[in-house]
């Protein structure tokens, strides 16, 4: 694709706008994530990480400044397009997993496939079973959330996220809540179908160790951009871990 | 299955304590509806059956007749005049043969026959009793109550010499079927009498209508009661029993004719019935009230214990509206249920309503007559309340912030 993937322009969020409590979150953020990489977004608790997350993924509008996604002005668009814009070219993994408890690891999996297109076709189904058994999970197809690991359902979220194979993955720290060793595979995981399918990851992290090994870094300090450094070195020495 | 019938389903089944509160709550609902509205219709018209069963509907008498004053007061006197009301002979409806004709063409008016009837006395032995002769044409006035039905031993039939009794007066005369017995009125002042074969006995289901009516040839009754070739009432019916009132009306404007309802013969029971009516809608409004609420409060409850699941669905593309659609969906499920579960409660209630209440004689205190229509608009009813109790809730559920709700 020519062009960067996304592209904000002076994004300015806040919140209660107008009320004595207003809350700046973002004061002027440009930043641009090219097709394909595997990016990092860093910084401390309450830096705006997640409301940066939620912009890009559309899932709140910016209170100004200038968003691009796909080449696509999001400020104009109504709510409908949104929407679509959204389930087209995005997909989400959440620090809690945020499977639909009620349903099993394959209808979470086919659930963005159903909202977008319509009734789960037999090569809907397969094409979920194919997914799930790609993160590792053959043998968990039919098990509801609740009988699966922590780490297991992160692995159900990402099969979802990739399930209609969009450009964009946005991962609110993926690996928040999981044992060393079980973020460790995750984050391959990641790492692998970023590899595989060119699918842009972008994942907030606290975990520096896992930073590290991310193509680029953006670093958020109080609502601005204090940090953004690319490094081949660390993509080069992550795709190694990648080959074991 | 379409996104909204997916997920609206699988909430469903999840909160099974909620979706079967709810479902319990709209066939209950259902079930009252249905049961009050059947128990009342039937009730009614049991009772209407049995007032009019031996009643027309509309009975046109010859418009009454009034004195009026013949002088007139000269230039500057005052009269001041006592008018006696005057005694109400037994006359004939002018140009009989034309009205009946015309009330036949009349839209809204089933039957018609005219009838001659006016007091007498029947005679047998030392027995004399007051009776109301009535002259009919046996196959017109069938059509208005039918006597044929009535028949407790042997026919109908009212040709020359032939009269047809009830069972009590028969009782009263020690008359049976063949006997004869005589027909006695007076005609200016000159008693006629005759003596007639008692062709058949008749039950009308009233005791007062079985000692006092009897009913003989038309012929026979315009000379017993001296009104050659006339008629002195046309006895109607209609096929819009309620709206019997408005056409006697109309119609009296239009022929000058006296015609009298049933509704205002019997006015107290239209007004219980009218009351009753209102009370049942008033019943219903309630119970329909009560569900609905109970549906949406349910369903506001769940969209708030949802809120992050909506929140997961819509940053996975679901638009506000198909979000809107799963809760509006779930409400038309819960009342579809609701109102098929309701629906043979209420038959079963109904059911043993009917074996446990009964007559004084033991016998079914009214026919049971299921009516579909019932069912049918009871059904679209719930499912109009589950979908208005779902919109609000569903409303809600469509306004909530993806951002924030998945937050939580």
């Amino acid at each position: 694709m020519d062009g960067p993937l996304l592209e904000l322009d002076a994004i300015r969020k806040s919140y209660g706008t107008g009320t004595e409590v207003e809350t700046r979150v973002l004061h002027g953020i440009d930043l641009s994530i090219r097709a394909g990489e595997f990016t990092a977004l860093v910084g401390p608790s309450g830096s705006g990480k997640t409301t940066l997350l939620n912009l890009i993924g559309l899932l709140e509008p910016p209170t100004s400044g200038s968003y691009r996604l796909l080449g696509r002005e999001t400020a104009a668009l109504p709510e409908q397009e949104i929407t679509l814009l959204r389930a087209s070219s995005i997909g989400f993994v959440f620090q809690f997993h945020h499977l639909l408890p009620a349903f099993t690891a394959v209808e979470n999996v086919l659930m963005p496939g159903l909202i977008a297109r319509g009734p789960v076709t037999a090569v809907d189904r397969r094409r979920a079973q194919a997914l799930l058994a790609d993160v590792g999970l053959a043998d968990r197809v039919d098990f509801l959330p609740r009988k699966l690991s922590g780490g297991q359902q992160q692995r159900v979220a990402i099969a979802r996220a990739l399930s209609l194979a969009p450009p964009l993955v946005l991962a609110d720290e993926p690996t928040g809540n999981l044992d060393t060793h079980s973020a460790d595979d995750i984050f391959a995981l990641m790492r692998r179908f970023n590899e595989q399918a060119g699918t842009a990851f972008l994942i907030v992290t606290h975990d520096p160790r896992l930073a590290r090994r991310c193509d680029r870094i953006v670093q958020l300090v109080d609502g601005l951009i204090a940090g953004d450094r690319t490094n081949e070195a660390i993509a080069t020495a992550a795709d190694s871990t990648m080959a074991r | 299955m379409p996104f909204e019938w997916v997920v609206a389903l699988r909430f469903l089944r999840e909160g099974r304590f909620q979706t079967a509160l709810i479902v319990v709550g709209a066939s209950v609902g259902v079930a009252v509806v249905i049961f009050i509205t059947t128990l009342v219709t039937g009730l009614q018209a049991n009772t209407i059956k049995r007032v009019l069963g031996a009643q027309a509907h509309i009975v046109v008498t010859p418009r009454q007749e009034v004195s009026r004053p013949q002088l007139a007061p000269a230039a500057g006197e005052t009269l001041l005049p006592r008018i006696e009301a005057r005694a109400q002979r037994l006359r004939s409806i002018d140009q009989w043969q034309a009205l009946a004709a015309e009330l036949e063409r009349t839209p809204g008016i089933g039957a018609v026959s005219p009838i001659v009837s006016g007091a007498g006395f029947a005679l047998r032995g030392d027995a004399s009793k007051a009776v109301n002769l009535i002259g009919v044409d046996p196959a017109r006035h069938d059509r208005i109550i039918h006597l044929t039905d009535k028949m407790i031993a042997g026919r109908f039939a009212v040709q020359a010499g032939d009269v047809v009794i009830g069972r009590d007066l028969a009782a009263d005369l020690g008359a049976a079927v063949g006997d004869r017995i005589r027909l006695q009125t007076a005609q200016q002042g000159a008693a006629v009498s005759d003596a007639y074969t008692v062709a058949g006995l008749f039950d009308l289901g009233s005791r007062a209508a079985n000692r006092t009516s009897v009913f003989v040839g038309f012929r026979t009754a315009q000379s017993l009661l001296d009104l050659p070739g006339g008629a002195s009432e046309i006895d109607v019916t209609v096929d819009r029993l309620f709206g019997a009132e408005a056409l006697a009306q109309d119609l009296a404007a239009r022929t000058g004719q006296s015609f009298d309802s049933w509704m205002k013969t019997f006015d107290q029971l239209v007004a219980a019935i009218h009351a009753q009516d209102i009370t049942t809608a008033l019943i219903r409004l309630f119970v329909i009230l009560i569900v609905a609420l109970g549906i949406a409060s349910v369903l506001v409850v769940w969209v708030v214990q949802k809120r992050r699941e909506i929140g997961i669905l819509r940053a996975m593309g679901a638009s506000r509206g198909k979000i809107q659609r799963v809760f509006l969906l779930q409400g038309a499920i819960v009342a579809i249920a609701g109102s098929t579960i309701g629906s043979l409660l209420s038959s079963l209630m109904l059911f043993v309503f009917l074996k446990v209440a009964r007559n004084a004689d033991g016998s079914q205190i009214f026919d049971l007559d299921l009516s579909p229509t019932l069912y049918v608009t009871a059904a679209l009813v719930a499912v109009a309340v589950g979908l208005l109790a779902a919109a609000v809730p569903a409303r809600s559920a469509a306004r909530l912030d993806p951002a924030q709700a998945i937050r939580m």
